[in-house]
């Protein structure tokens, strides 16, 4: 299995790692069964994701893709960052090895988790599309015999 | 980041030792000849196929008709489960904790109609005699119990699972792949029926293992074609495999107390230290039965291909249990067994010393350990709460 130059990049030097104590949302997705938890913290003003920070437990795919994600997110407004899909995070990340495909939803599902939260603090209308999974995202995954998912 | 590298994953693999190489040499290209072919070419190879059988026969205290050369540990093993005889029935007795090779083939023999009972095993990864005892049925045909484990080090009560065995009639096979050559074995005083060995565990050439038969017993033949070792394996004797297999043993168990206890000095500098230094650690396996050079580790709170990744940045190469370093869903089948819970068996870390190391490694190995322990749980979710109470 070989990761590239830029998950190594993201993995030993992760951009946004912490926790916001103020934060607007509040998003958890995973579970250590799994061996994957992502928790995403986001702040949001006027509609802007002005700062976001990430906590991750899992492998150095599941590091690296949470990484990236709040890079790719933060500046956005919520609509765009919903728009985050998983074959993003990865292609961003110059593709993930195929048993780490999962990592990358599961980053698209932290951030998902993450405005859903928001969205029910703030009294938002929130679309069925944001119903955020509780399994294991590699189970997911691997039983779409490794096609793309969350892809229409 | 440093250039040196610092190898921590000997029940992987083993570099070829500098000897082993220069005996295996002139079998390539100047004594290249046929093993089995009657002119000069071919019974120099001959010599040195018998010398070799000479010598795994000696390290293990059998004849040297009882040796049978294989490809690999997991062939070695395959032929055991597959070849006894059925006369008696088709029941095997097995741990739970036992290699895949060994494992996988029981699966597959049960499909085929065979009955498996896999015992359990105690937190320390240890099987009990007496339990072994009550398993065994009129029509039970083996009981196959590896020596020590690959992934958490325990060492079994191999000789009087051995006795057992023998008192009540029925043959007894071990997976001696991580113990030969790390642990003093002698296959008649422990009762051994069929033992398993692989050369690349302890500094020989991969490509090349053995099993051990007891005079008197007999397997089905599992690849069948020539009539090499004996008419019982057939195939093109891998000459300068089994020059390295029979070189690499005689040096591993020559002086094998103080190898060990060479091992063991940084085995256990390595324990004392992560305990003491490091917390919520828990040490996997026996405390003392366990393989000389062998630490395994679970880190609460991080997971384990991440301590892996980050010690390979840091030079060091060393094994996880958890799933993401597997590919599968799931983590180690042993960490399981011994009652961790998926969480803290995701978390764990193998770190196993060789011949080469030093102890000025182990040092610096727990040194950056620490950092990259400190490091990842300062990013886990997990550890938030725990943190926050410190």
């Amino acid at each position: 299995m070989m990761y590239s130059e830029k998950v190594i990049d993201h993995f030993s030097n992760p951009r946004n790692v912490g926790e916001i104590p103020d934060a607007d949302g509040v998003g958890e997705v995973g579970n250590a069964k799994c061996g994957d938890i992502m928790k995403m913290y986001l702040k949001i003003v006027d509609d802007v994701i002005i700062d976001v920070k990430f906590r991750t437990f899992g492998c150095g795919a599941a590091v690296a893709t949470s990484s990236i994600a709040t890079e790719m997110i933060l500046g956005k407004t919520v609509d765009e960052a919903l728009q985050l899909t998983n074959k993003a995070v990865a292609d961003a990340l110059g593709g993930l090895p195929p048993v780490k495909m999962h990592c990358s939803l599961l980053a698209e599902e932290a951030v998902k988790a993450a405005i859903l939260d928001y969205k029910k603090r703030r009294g938002l209308f929130i679309d069925d599309s944001l119903a955020v999974c509780e399994g294991c995202c590699d189970a997911c995954y691997h039983k779409q015999d490794d096609e793309e998912v969350h892809e229409e | 980041m440093s250039e040196k590298r610092i190898y921590c994953d000997h029940s992987a693999t083993t570099p070829l030792h500098e000897e082993v190489l220069n005996e295996m040499l002139p079998f390539f290209r100047t004594n290249f000849g046929n093993a089995s072919s009657v002119y000069k070419e071919g019974r120099e190879s001959r010599k040195a196929v018998e010398l070799a059988r000479d010598r795994v026969a000696n390290a293990i205290g059998a004849e040297p008709n009882e040796i049978y050369f294989t490809s690999s540990g997991t062939e070695s093993d395959n032929w055991v489960l597959r070849g006894i005889s059925t006369k008696k029935g088709k029941h095997i007795i097995t741990s739970s904790i036992e290699h895949p090779a060994v494992l996988e083939t029981c699966k597959d023999l049960e499909k085929k109609g065979y009955e498996v009972t896999y015992l359990p095993v105690d937190e320390d990864g240890l099987v009990s005699p007496q339990e072994v005892k009550d398993a065994i049925r009129d029509d039970t045909i083996l009981v196959s119990i590896m020596f020590a484990n690959n992934e958490i080090g325990t060492i079994q009560p191999i000789a009087e699972i051995g006795e057992v065995c023998k008192n009540m009639g029925v043959p007894f096979h071990t997976d001696a792949v991580q113990a030969v050559g790390n642990v003093p074995i002698n296959v008649k005083e422990m009762n051994m029926d069929f033992l398993s060995m692989s050369a690349h565990k302890f500094y020989g050439p991969k490509g090349v293992g053995a099993l051990y038969v007891r005079k008197g017993l007999r397997l089905a033949n599992f690849l069948t074609g020539g009539h090499q070792e004996r008419g019982r394996r057939a195939s093109t004797e891998n000459v300068p495999g089994i020059v390295g297999l029979g070189k690499a043993i005689e040096i591993a168990t020559n002086d094998i107390g103080n190898k060990a206890e060479y091992l063991r000095k940084m085995r256990d500098r390595a324990i004392e230290r992560i305990e003491k230094e490091i917390p919520y650690v828990k040490l996997n396996g026996h405390r003392e039965k366990r393989l000389p050079g062998h630490v395994n580790f679970s880190f609460r709170y991080i997971e384990g291909e991440s301590i892996l990744l980050m010690l390979d940045l840091n030079g060091v190469a060393a094994s996880s249990g958890s799933a993401c370093s597997s590919g599968s869903l799931d983590p180690s089948h042993v960490l399981l067994a011994i009652g961790l819970s998926h969480e803290v068996a995701h978390g764990s870390l193998r770190l196993t010393f060789g011949r080469e190391n030093t102890l000025e490694e182990i040092d610096y190995v727990v040194d950056k350990l620490k950092e990259i322990v400190e490091r990842l749980r300062f990013m886990s979710p997990l550890y938030e709460g725990v943190e926050k109470e410190v």
